[in-house]
């Protein structure tokens, strides 16, 4: 087993003390960035970023730095699940599902029940999905070798399909959205030929719109001007949780394997297909409820009901991860940022990166193990902790986190233009969220742009401008055919109910 | 938001709709005007021209947002919903304009300075702190910024007038 000797020799480079010590630091950051309002996994990234340039610079510093930031991943995750049971404030929008149950059973009383199925369904959710990303991804990415641009481009229109056809927004607001994205990234110089494009004279323009900033602005700033609307005030239930309550609840979560499993699967194939975490949650909590013993109890504080949502959202999380590492297209937006970073400390994330940074590759994998068991450690032990953050005022944490996304978004370029952009895409990203334009699509676009453009026009320069490329063989004419069907999958569900209503 | 009047539609969904519909619209148009301006045919040797790529996304995107502005203006008695109501749109502009204000001050004063007076105001206007937790919490937040940023990241932050006096820029 290849895998196995691989994943230990990633074991040994991620259980230095320096990573270690980051796996924490970077939980305990995620879960205080997934129950802060208005930061979120992708922008607490986003932000943190930059600061990572000079750490990945140094020998072994790029495995260090995706440590880091991927542990602020699993960390928000977790986070999401405190402010959903005890606040009936949804954190993540993969956590809303969890508020369906969680809040009852807090409201109960039973908060600390809530939050240990919760965690430990998380760890397990995320646990399978990394198992599969041990065994899936060197055979995804040694398939992957062999894909010249038209394959390439192909994984991307499949990818951006999947958004139109499995979004539950308007079809075309997502691709209004994903458009916006990508003519955002085709702003600044052209990688093909060196014109410039789209910049319209202005020199802030030259290199062209980062990512990072409209990560931060939409994700960020937005998020704060909708919490806003909603009032000051949040109130809580009291938790505690004790080794008590921890191993009551551990005694009780077997009962449950079936739906553990059930949202697992459902997780773990959601989060391959980009859209991800959320609908995984929610179908997965759907179906729970269909096939449970007491599905009419659901939504009254039933564990099972907390237990669903939480596996389905983390093994989509996690496994959202395999699609970035191995071809290079992000399952999530989170997973964009992640990506981004890989390109911007000069690792071409794909198949390649399997073959010359096996360090790099496995040390992440590695620590997808170790991150998860530290973060349930961490969530577990210091829930008083965390939930005390939420109690802070928020006229009080609001302008510090506004502060935080300008830090971040000037970091990245040391340019004070960005901090301008952060407040434009933060009234975008409001506006967008009010009226049904999907975020995650235009924030792929942006990271992928340019990638597959120039996919694109080396596909065209290839066959003469023939299209007739993109079906040229067996596998390439697959996925383009796939894609082309989710893209009209919209169009096909409306005609079916129109036919079905006419006949009826 | 108890008042009556607060809680009156500043604007309605149909409204704001159309509003993003036609942002989109515009910004797509401005894409196919450069795109056009640099060529999007196909060119010997050198395959498709720069413009190529982004005219098909311009041309996308406004063809979208007809459709959406289309769909907007279908919208109809109860469909059309409060989009923002007064009260809460006072709260929005209340966070928007300091934070426009606090974006435009870095380049004066640096970050520091602005996140000071930004948070300051913040907790005095909107949470009614007494002068001494203002105080407190807006200058600890800027020390331990600068503390984390320029001392333990290295990375230098904007600075102004406030800085250079103190010998720090």
């Amino acid at each position: 087993m290849d895998e196995i000797q691989s994943l230990m020799h990633g074991f040994s480079v991620a259980l230095s003390p320096t990573n270690i010590g980051l796996m924490f630091i970077g939980v305990i950051l995620g879960v205080i960035i997934g129950v802060l309002p208005g930061l979120g996994g992708a922008n607490g990234v986003a932000i943190l970023l930059p600061l990572t340039f000079g750490m990945a610079q140094t020998p072994g510093g790029a495995t260090s730095a995706i440590i880091l930031l991927s542990c602020i991943y699993w960390g928000a995750l977790f986070g999401g699940a405190i402010t959903s049971i005890l606040f009936n404030i949804p954190g993540e929008p993969w956590s809303v599902a969890t508020t369906f149950d969680g809040y009852p059973m807090a409201q109960q009383g039973r908060a600390g029940q809530a939050l240990t199925a919760a965690f430990t369904s998380s760890f397990v959710g995320a646990f399978c999905a990394v198992v599969m990303i041990t065994f899936l991804s060197p055979v995804v990415a040694n398939f992957a070798l062999a894909f010249g641009p038209p394959e390439f481009f192909a994984v991307y229109l499949l990818t951006f399909c999947a958004f139109v056809g499995t979004s539950k927004e308007p079809p075309f607001k997502t691709l209004a959205s994903m458009m916006l994205g990508f003519a955002l990234a085709a702003v600044g110089t052209d990688t093909v030929t060196g014109t410039l494009r789209l910049t319209f004279g202005s020199t802030h323009l030259l290199t062209g719109f980062d990512f990072l900033v409209a990560v931060i602005g939409l994700f960020g700033i937005g998020e704060i001007l909708l919490t806003l609307e909603e009032g000051l005030a949040f109130r809580g239930a009291q938790a505690k949780i004790n080794a008590r309550v921890v191993l009551d609840t551990w005694r009780e979560l077997p009962r449950y394997w079936l739906t553990s499993l059930r949202s697992t699967l459902v997780g773990c194939f959601m989060g391959i297909v980009p859209g991800g975490a959320t609908p995984a949650s929610f179908m997965s909590y759907g179906v729970a409820r269909r096939f449970s013993p007491d599905g009419d109890k659901f939504g009254t504080g039933k564990v099972e009901g907390v237990v669903a949502p939480e596996t389905a959202a983390h093994a989509a999380g996690t496994s959202a991860l395999l699609p970035m590492i191995t071809l290079g297209v992000p399952g999530s937006p989170t997973a964009a940022v992640l990506l981004g970073g890989l390109m911007i400390w000069g690792l071409q994330p794909g198949p390649l990166l399997f073959v010359e940074q096996k360090d790099f590759v496995w040390g992440l994998i590695a620590s997808m193990y170790l991150g998860n068991i530290a973060g349930l450690i961490v969530v577990l032990t210091c829930v008083p902790l965390f939930a005390a953050i939420l109690r802070v005022p928020f006229s009080v944490i609001a302008p510090i986190i506004v502060v935080i996304c300008a830090i971040g978004s000037f970091t990245v370029k040391n340019a004070i233009f960005d901090v301008w952009m952060m407040v434009v895409f933060g009234i975008l990203g409001y506006l967008f969220k009010k009226t049904q334009y999907p975020l995650a699509p235009l924030v792929l676009a942006i990271v992928l742009g340019d990638n597959a453009e120039s996919a694109f026009r080396q596909s065209m320069l290839m066959s003469q401008g023939q299209l007739g490329i993109l079906f040229a063989n067996a596998l390439v004419g697959t996925m383009t055919t796939l894609a082309l069907i989710l893209l009209l999958w919209p169009l096909l569900a409306w005609l079916y109910a129109k036919a079905r209503r006419a006949s009826a | 938001m108890t008042e009556g009047h607060e809680v009156r539609a500043a604007f309605r969904q149909k409204g704001a709709e159309l509003a993003v519909a036609a942002l989109f619209f515009v910004l797509g148009a401005i894409v196919i005007v450069d795109s056009v301006r640099l060529g999007f045919g196909w060119q010997e040797i050198h395959g498709p021209r720069p413009g190529y790529f982004p005219f098909y996304i311009g041309l996308i995107m406004c063809l979208a947002s007809l459709i959406n502005m289309a769909r907007a203006l279908l919208l109809r008695g109860e469909r059309n919903k409060t989009f923002v109501e007064v009260g809460q749109l006072k709260m929005v502009l209340a966070v928007l304009v300091p934070t426009a204000a606090f974006a435009g001050l870095v380049t004066w004063i640096g970050i520091y300075v602005a996140a000071v007076l930004f948070i300051g105001f913040f907790m005095r206007w909107l949470g009614k702190y007494p002068w001494w937790k203002v105080a407190g919490v807006s200058l600890g937040t800027a020390v331990v910024f600068y503390l984390v940023f320029e001392k333990w990241f290295k990375v230098p932050l904007p600075k102004g007038p406030l800085e250079n006096l103190l010998g720090l820029g």
